[in-house]
């Protein structure tokens, strides 16, 4: 395969010809991809720490569905997790906004970091910690009560954030603009927010999560419900988006990974816990794992 | 032949049956209502039961045979499915057009609007119509569903939070309970109200007693039909709500209830219609009075299946003429609250 076949599918991405043709040893479609929007950005990125997984272990009564995760999440980056279904990515990720805790026969161990403080310590406020940490699902879940407006300003009634009216607008539009949203909206801000396509309201979610100004965004298999053309303009949003926030993204779509990411981890389950086998930046992990089943997974032959 | 000038079809409809196809149909349900009309006839059935229950099965095996004939087998089952679930649909529909025929026809000749001025006071149920009425009777239905809703949506709608949103301790045994409750005989109730507040509090015989009584029978059918609500509403949204940092109390009065609220609301006709009708509940406790009193908390009141069951137990043809009216009375203003209930609910939730 060579490289050109990929420029359908990285549309939207800034690429450099030259890198591709370097790509020695394993070059395929998607190192190529990988490495086309990969480099730069790590190079030019200062380990600064955001958001890190010490030692993460999950259970579901008495399966053991996670062990042992350390990974961080630096700042101003994307990170993809990949991996087959029931590796415990979405697990994961759950664990990270303490979301997890929802199910009922859910245990947790391990540390959860973030600005250097542990999530589940004891008295935490663990409203605070979502605030800080936002979410978007695999399905879009605009509430079906509020207008587009108040879907995207609903987290600061939600989570009681007073703010004056013109502050609203302002925020309101300015949501709306970084999910890339506003202009198909902005002459219907009153309508249900139901009455948008798949795509616009996965968009519109994104905006949601937004407007309480989150410092990490984790999206779970954000656009497995949706067509490529809203997959790619969600894309498009969260390479814009990761200039500003650190975003962790669940897919099972490993072009989207090599699109989208500059850090990969790949969650690998062999009958017993999800594990994190590898991980590293987006470009490494496409061309030359140093896992071999990392290797197997990324170039199709499981999975 | 150029694809510009091409004429755009005409829109048809080719799944629909055309009227030749459904002739044979229509045939055959008029020749199978004609036998059974000779079989009621000629043999010694009489009455209308006969036709329904004859026309059934010849219908159905008429068409059914006719279907294999014409469209083979898998047709005729399919004919014979669809036949039966209709005629399931008009055994479940004759008998409500037949009760709210019956109420017209025999509560309209004692409607007039002097019944909607004046009480029993100065009446009895013998004299003829004209002189008496049914206010006070109306007056205190429509406090007891008053005071009713007030009780139990509340309570009703919280314990259904507390089951599907909070599942807090005890909720099995809730559920059960609330199972238990909606068991309980409408006669227990009342008995239960007259012997706990009436003869051990100050509380006497009032519209709100009984108004207690009838919420005992309300809220168990309230709570469950909020729960199966409750229950219908995805999940993602609750998550959603939690993960934009809300509490979970937060997340139930923004998200949750307002998703709910329409089939909450029907939650809330069904208690009504539970207990509109309901006469056992108040022979022990609203009183009976034959007087307007706009008071519920003190003094004897009526309410309308009192005054209907005090019609027909009386007998004379004047006072069950006052019983049908009174019974039409009461399918009106049940009518009533339900659209209003309905337009209230779909319009708060379309237009805002």
């Amino acid at each position: 395969m060579t490289t050109n076949n990929e420029s359908s599918t990285s549309n939207g991405q800034e690429r450099d010809p030259k890198m591709n043709a370097d790509q020695g040893v394993k070059t395929n479609s998607l190192s190529a991809v990988a490495n086309a929007r990969g480099e730069k950005k790590v190079g030019s990125n200062p380990m600064g720490s955001g958001l890190e997984a010490r030692g993460v272990h999950a259970w579901f009564g008495k399966h053991h569905a996670l062990s042992n995760v350390t990974l961080d999440f630096f700042s101003g980056t994307v990170t993809a997790l990949i991996g087959p279904s029931g590796c415990g990515k979405s697990t994961f990720i759950r664990t990270l906004n303490r979301m997890h805790e929802f199910i009922p026969t859910a245990a947790f161990a391990g540390e959860v970091l973030l600005d250097g403080k542990d999530v589940y310590e004891k008295g935490t406020d663990v409203t605070k910690i979502r605030l800080q940490i936002g979410m978007v699902f695999q399905k879009p879940n605009p509430f079906p009560s509020m207008t587009i407006g108040e879907n995207v300003l609903s987290g600061l009634h939600l989570s009681q954030i007073k703010m004056g009216k013109a502050e609203k607008e302002e925020l309101l539009e300015s949501c709306l603009v970084r999910a890339g949203l506003w202009n198909e909206v902005k002459d219907r801000l009153s309508a249900h927010g139901g009455s948008l396509s798949g795509g616009q309201q996965q968009r519109l979610c994104i905006a949601r999560s937004l407007a309480v100004n989150p410092k990490v965004l984790l999206m779970d298999e954000p656009c497995s419900a949706l067509d490529p053309g809203s997959t790619l303009r969600i894309e498009e949003t969260i390479s814009q988006l990761s200039s500003t926030m650190t975003i962790v993204i669940v897919t099972h779509n490993m072009q989207q990974a090599a699109r989208v990411s500059d850090y990969t981890g790949f969650f690998l389950s062999d009958g017993g816990p999800g594990e994190l086998i590898e991980t590293g930046p987006t470009a490494q992990i496409f061309s030359r794992p140093r896992d071999q089943r990392t290797e197997n997974y990324v170039s199709g032959r499981f999975g | 032949m150029s694809t510009v000038n091409a004429q755009l079809p005409a829109p048809s409809r080719p799944w629909e049956k055309t009227p030749r196809e459904v002739l044979p149909t229509v045939v055959i349900l008029f020749l199978s209502l004609l036998t059974v009309a000779a079989i009621v006839e000629l043999t010694a059935l009489k009455g209308k039961l006969p036709y329904f229950l004859l026309f059934l099965p010849i219908g159905t095996a008429a068409q059914f045979l006719w279907a294999r004939y014409k469209y083979g087998m898998k047709a005729a089952k399919d004919v014979v499915a669809s036949s039966i679930m209709m005629t399931g649909a008009v055994a479940v529909f004759i008998p409500v057009v037949s009760i709210v025929g019956t109420t017209f026809v025999k509560g309209l000749p004692g409607l007039s609007l002097s019944i909607f001025t004046n009480d029993m006071s100065q009446a009895s149920f013998m004299d003829p119509q004209g002189s008496g009425g049914l206010i006070h009777a109306l007056v205190g239905t429509l406090f007891l569903i008053l005071i009713s809703v007030a009780i139990s949506v509340p309570m009703g709608v919280l314990t259904a939070l507390y089951l599907t949103e909070i599942r807090g301790p005890g909720s099995r045994f809730i559920e059960f309970m609330v199972q238990a409750m909606s068991g309980v005989p409408s006669v227990i109730a009342g008995l239960f109200i007259f012997s706990a507040v009436i003869l051990t509090t100050p509380l006497d015989t009032s519209g709100f007693v009984a108004a207690l009584a009838l919420s005992i029978l309300m809220i168990p059918t309230v709570t469950r039909a909020s729960q199966e609500v409750l229950l219908l509403i995805p999940n993602d949204l609750r998550e959603a709500g939690l993960a934009m940092g809300a509490t979970q109390w937060r997340t139930v009065a923004m998200i949750v209830v307002p998703a709910a609220k329409s089939g909450l609301i029907t939650a809330s006709i069904l208690g009504v219609a539970r207990i509109a009708g309901e006469t056992a509940p108040l022979l022990f406790t609203v009183g009976g009075a034959d007087k307007l009193n706009t008071n519920p908390v003190f003094g004897v009141q009526s309410a309308l299946p009192f005054y209907i069951w005090s019609g027909f137990r009386i007998g004379t043809d004047e006072a069950v003429q006052r019983s049908w009216s009174a019974i039409l009375v009461l399918l009106i203003i049940v009518l009533i609250l339900f659209t209003i209930a309905r337009v209230v609910g779909s319009r708060s939730k379309g237009a805002k």
